[in-house]
């Protein structure tokens, strides 16, 4: 810790501008206390930079509570930005500058490991001559351990520059900071000026203009006091874009998909999707209904769906755990039903605003009896939206349960993609409510595929009752041996035949070599990253990433074979091997390789962790370097 | 019948709907079970209002109660355990069309479904709910529901229920957008049909809870109430419940009962010696959640588009030289 030189963190170095450092790419952090607005200073600033032509990664770091204790290490809220001259796909390794609003704020970010060395540390300076003796003490604390760590630390007035304009510093420290990174990287300020005024629509001129005052300030103070300055290159845009994070590209895909019912419970970190829905899904015909609970929620979906209009329940793993009987049902019943489990640290209650992907075992297994159901994963923002659409018309077509799941990393995680061009397609066509044909019954199973007609209440001649105990092919509650094991062949036969419209993964890197790492949903933008790095290297290392998890396609079992060693990399749980009391025949496994072991009979290892964080590209990197060690 | 061609199907508006028309599978219910004549009652409302039956849903959660789609020749929703209400809900909400009707049993409403019954009379969505109260699950073989008397005696209360019963009426009317509230007896088939009746013709939610005998484990539950006539308070007005003169024959105790009046509605629902008859309460002004989120727009091609357009503009980073 103590260093025999004294070092010095820099007040307001008065150094003239020299020319901007081109760089590849940077990663920024934000953080303060909960309601300062570090992640509306962030997201203007991602989204200033996509529209400049970077690509863009942002990233919440987002505390349990709306207002924990301030100036605490594990209350931090704030927002990661990665920036860079081409598409961006992850949160990336650890940041190159950041900007706190208090010293605890920054510890909690800097003892998890998220500071690269020597990062530069723009720090607000208003607590080093605190009136409260504890805070003065913490923050020279903070600053001896900042700087033995040789980190560059910049103290700034931010607060004091803020009260020049404004009145309460906490709702304006944020856009002076967006001044100053937008002097540092350079950026457009008639784009940031723009992203203002729209930030700030609903609010109104007498809100725009002294957040535009604050913006101009923070540039021209950084541009008067600091001595260093970016610029992120990036080729012209050639194709309309959107930004935006994995839950409104939720909620988009949902009015693209024809659905018209979203039916959800609040819990984070899928709820904003239903905000974002509620604010715009009427003006594409269709509604938001806020439920008294997350069974309701998923019953009143499968109402609606049953009476014609396919709808979506949005949740969280602990949601879904509640709706697992009305899965069971629609599964049953054969009534099309898409949700949304947007995952968060488990188990139970668990890591509320924390990223992991636990929910695949029970997402696949959630209901008593066997229950066949669709369950597929996003890999990216952009994934998202087009998952809706997907998730739909396999619900209609197959008359089943299609379980989508994103994680709390897509969910904030912003991103620029294509402008979507809208196809009729996307939409459901409007439900029949033609006579149904003579003799019509309403679980007539093809015998070859399972599938049956669905019959829509209000069509005459098709008079059924639906039920979820075991029931004939004419829906009559039957108990027989024959009976049950009938329907349970039939719904299962379903999942077989849409098995075979799915097409084989393509594999990242060689079809075969010594790794590969196999992944599912938001992982994939950091494991194809580690794998770029690792084949840069030298090493033979591929990646595999999955979209549909149940069923899984065909061929992936050969992909699996042609690599001497199998890796999963997940974010959920699974026994460290190298414990005392864990041997092969007690070992738990992640969620995807206890599957991949299951079908394919391939040695499948695991790296896997619950810290709640998105997976570190570096991570993955080191692993496969240390497993390839091991091989050769 | 149905399904004999489909020229006679496309004239269904010139078909006179018989009893038999709205008859399915034979019940399965007990010899003696007050199950039945809910069931006859309800066919005979729609054989009066000549409703066709495509147009018809009735919805159930899980107990003997919630067989009753299987016999109905309608559309039928035999659901889970509890969760009979927010499913009609969710068929009703863009399907104006389509009379919805919900059967549940004490257990299936008041307890494992209370949270559901709570919201449905707040959301107040359109259609006709009945509870079929026979104080005591029956289907699971006789435990005790929330509405079983203190002290009778069921396999879970071998020595005999050991709280209060629940009132589902008092509940009832404490709830907030409550709209139509009635209790009738299944013993009394003319009360009955006529108060599923002027449920079916209320705007909004019609929340019915009938006392039904169980003839294999509460078969004298009712016997105080059965055996006392006066001690049922028949409750008319208006257009209120229709008493037929030999039933006032019987029972005496007729009340005239201005249903807007809750205050009144209250009391006699709180009133443990002597069991109102008729409808406690009925308010057309409360506006139903069908209504209030009924779409604004059609949810076309075209309409989509264009609403995905503007958000795709909100969110979006056009080429320079654009």
């Amino acid at each position: 810790m103590h260093t025999t030189e004294t070092p010095q963190s820099k007040t307001a170095p008065t150094g003239q501008n020299a020319k901007p450092t081109v760089i590849d790419e940077h990663i920024i952090e934000i953080v303060s206390d909960s309601g300062e607005g570090a992640q509306t200073a962030g997201q203007a600033f991602g989204t200033i930079s996509a529209r400049m032509g970077n690509g863009i990664w942002t990233v919440e770091i987002i505390p349990a509570e709306i207002e924990p204790p301030p100036r605490t290490s594990s209350g931090a809220s704030g927002i990661r930005i990665r920036l860079g001259s081409n598409q961006i796909t992850n949160m990336g390794n650890e940041a190159d500058i950041i900007v706190a609003f208090n010293e605890q704020a920054l510890l909690g970010r800097e003892e998890t490991g998220n500071l690269k060395k020597g990062a530069t540390i723009i720090l607000e300076n208003r607590w080093k001559d605190h009136t409260n003796n504890v805070i003065r003490e913490q923050y020279a604390e903070v600053m001896e351990h900042l700087l033995a760590e040789g980190y560059n630390v910049i103290e700034i007035p931010m607060e004091e520059e803020t009260l020049k304009i404004v009145k309460n510093p906490r709702r304006g420290k944020n856009m002076f900071v967006l001044g100053m990174l937008s002097y540092i990287y350079s950026r457009d300020m008639e784009l940031a000026r723009e992203q203002i005024r729209f930030a700030f629509r609903k609010k109104g001129e007498k809100v725009i203009a002294p957040n535009l005052q604050l913006l101009e300030a923070g540039y021209n103070w950084a541009k008067n006091n600091l001595d260093f300055q970016y610029e992120i290159t990036s080729p012209p845009i050639s194709k309309p874009m959107v930004v935006t994070n994995g839950n409104v590209a939720i909620g988009m895909g949902i009015m693209a998909s024809g659905m018209e019912v979203c039916a959800m419970y609040p819990i984070t970190p899928a709820t904003s999707a239903s905000h974002y829905l509620s604010e715009v899904f009427e003006n594409a015909g269709g509604m938001v209904h806020q439920a008294e609970d997350e069974l309701a929620a998923c019953a009143f979906a499968i109402g609606a769906s049953y009476a014609g209009k396919c709808a979506v329940t949005i949740t969280s793993g602990p949601g879904m755990a509640l709706k697992t009987e009305l899965l069971g049902l629609a599964s049953m019943a054969e009534i099309p039903l898409v949700l949304v489990d947007v995952q968060r640290g488990g188990p139970s209650t668990g890591l509320p605003t924390k990223v992991e992907q636990g929910d695949l075992l029970s997402a696949m297994f959630n209901s008593p009896g066997d229950n066949p159901k669709v369950v597929l994963a996003p890999s990216t923002i952009e994934d998202c939206f087009y998952s809706m659409i997907t998730a739909r018309k396999i619900a209609e077509t197959f008359r089943i349960p299609v379980l989508v799941l994103s994680d709390a990393n897509l969910a904030t995680g912003q991103q620029p993609y294509p402008r979507p061009e809208f196809k009729e397609e996307w939409v459901a066509p409007p439900y029949d409510q033609n006579p149904v044909p003579e003799g019509t019954i309403p679980y007539d199973w093809d015998e070859k595929t399972g599938l049956s007609r669905r019959i829509i209440p209000g069509q005459p001649g098709g008079l059924f009752r639906v039920t979820g105990l075991a029931h004939t092919r004419d829906g009559h509650v039957a108990y027989g041996a024959g009976v049950n094991q009938e329907g349970c062949d039939k719904r299962s036969l379903k999942i077989a035949t849409f098995q075979k419209t799915l097409k084989t993964p393509r594999v990242y890197g060689p079809e075969e070599g010594d790794l590969l790492l196999v992944g599912w949903g938001s992982t994939r933008g950091a494991i194809e990253e580690a794998v770029d790095k690792a084949r840069k290297e030298g090493l033979t290392v591929s990646s595999l990433h999955l979209k549909f998890l149940m069923p899984m396609a065909s061929g992936i079992g050969e992909i699996l074979k042609k690599f001497k060693k199998v890796i999963t990399v997940e974010i959920n749980f699974s026994d460290n091997p190298e414990r005392e009391m864990i041997t092969e025949e007690n070992r738990r496994y992640s969620n995807l390789a206890w599957l991949l072991r299951a079908r394919y009979l391939v040695d499948v290892d695991n790296f896997s962790n619950v810290h709640g964080q998105p997976l570190k590209p570096s991570a993955i990197l080191e692993m496969a370097r240390r497993e390839l060690k091991k091989l050769n | 019948m149905f399904g004999v061609s489909i020229d006679n199907l496309l004239n269904l508006d010139q078909k006179y709907y018989e009893i038999d028309d709205y008859q399915s599978d034979i019940p399965r219910w007990c010899p003696g079970c007050g199950d039945n004549g809910i069931l006859t009652a309800t066919q005979r409302l729609l054989r009066e209002e000549q409703i066709a039956p495509e147009k018809t849903v009735f919805v159930s959660g899980i107990g003997c109660s919630s067989r009753f789609p299987h016999y109905m020749n309608t559309y039928g929703f035999h659901s889970l355990h509890g969760r009979a209400l927010p499913i009609a809900e969710g068929i009703k909400i863009r399907r104006p069309d389509l009379h919805v009707f919900v059967n549940m049993g004490d257990g299936d409403c008041f307890s494992i479904g209370a949270a559901h019954w709570i919201h449905a009379l707040r959301y107040n969505m359109n259609m006709v709910a009945m509870v079929h109260d026979n104080n005591i699950y029956g289907l699971t073989k006789k435990q005790a529901s929330p509405t079983t008397p203190k002290g009778l005696k069921s396999n879970t209360t071998p020595r005999g229920a050991v709280l209060e019963p629940l009132n589902p009426l008092v509940t009832t009317l404490a709830v907030s957008n409550v709209s139509f509230v009635a209790n009738v007896v299944e013993w009394i088939p003319d009360l009955l049909f006529d108060v599923i009746k002027k449920a079916f013709h209320h705007k909004g939610f019609s929340f019915i809870r009938i006392l039904q005998r169980c003839p294999h484990f509460t078969p004298h539950v009712f016997d105080p109430i059965m055996n006392e006539p006066d001690r049922l308070r028949l409750l008319t007005h208006d257009d209120g419940m229709v008493i037929p003169d030999a039933i006032k024959k019987i029972y005496k105790n007729v009340e005239t009962h201005d249903p807007s009046n809750i205050h009144k509605a209250r009391e006699y629902a709180s009133d443990m010696e002597t069991i109102p008859i008729g409808i406690l309460f009925r308010d057309e002004s409360i506006p139903t959640y069908d209504d209030i989120r009924k779409p604004t727009r059609p949810n076309t091609p075209s309409v989509i588009n264009e609403a995905l357009q503007q958000e795709f503009d909100k969110f979006g980073i056009k080429p320079k030289n654009d």
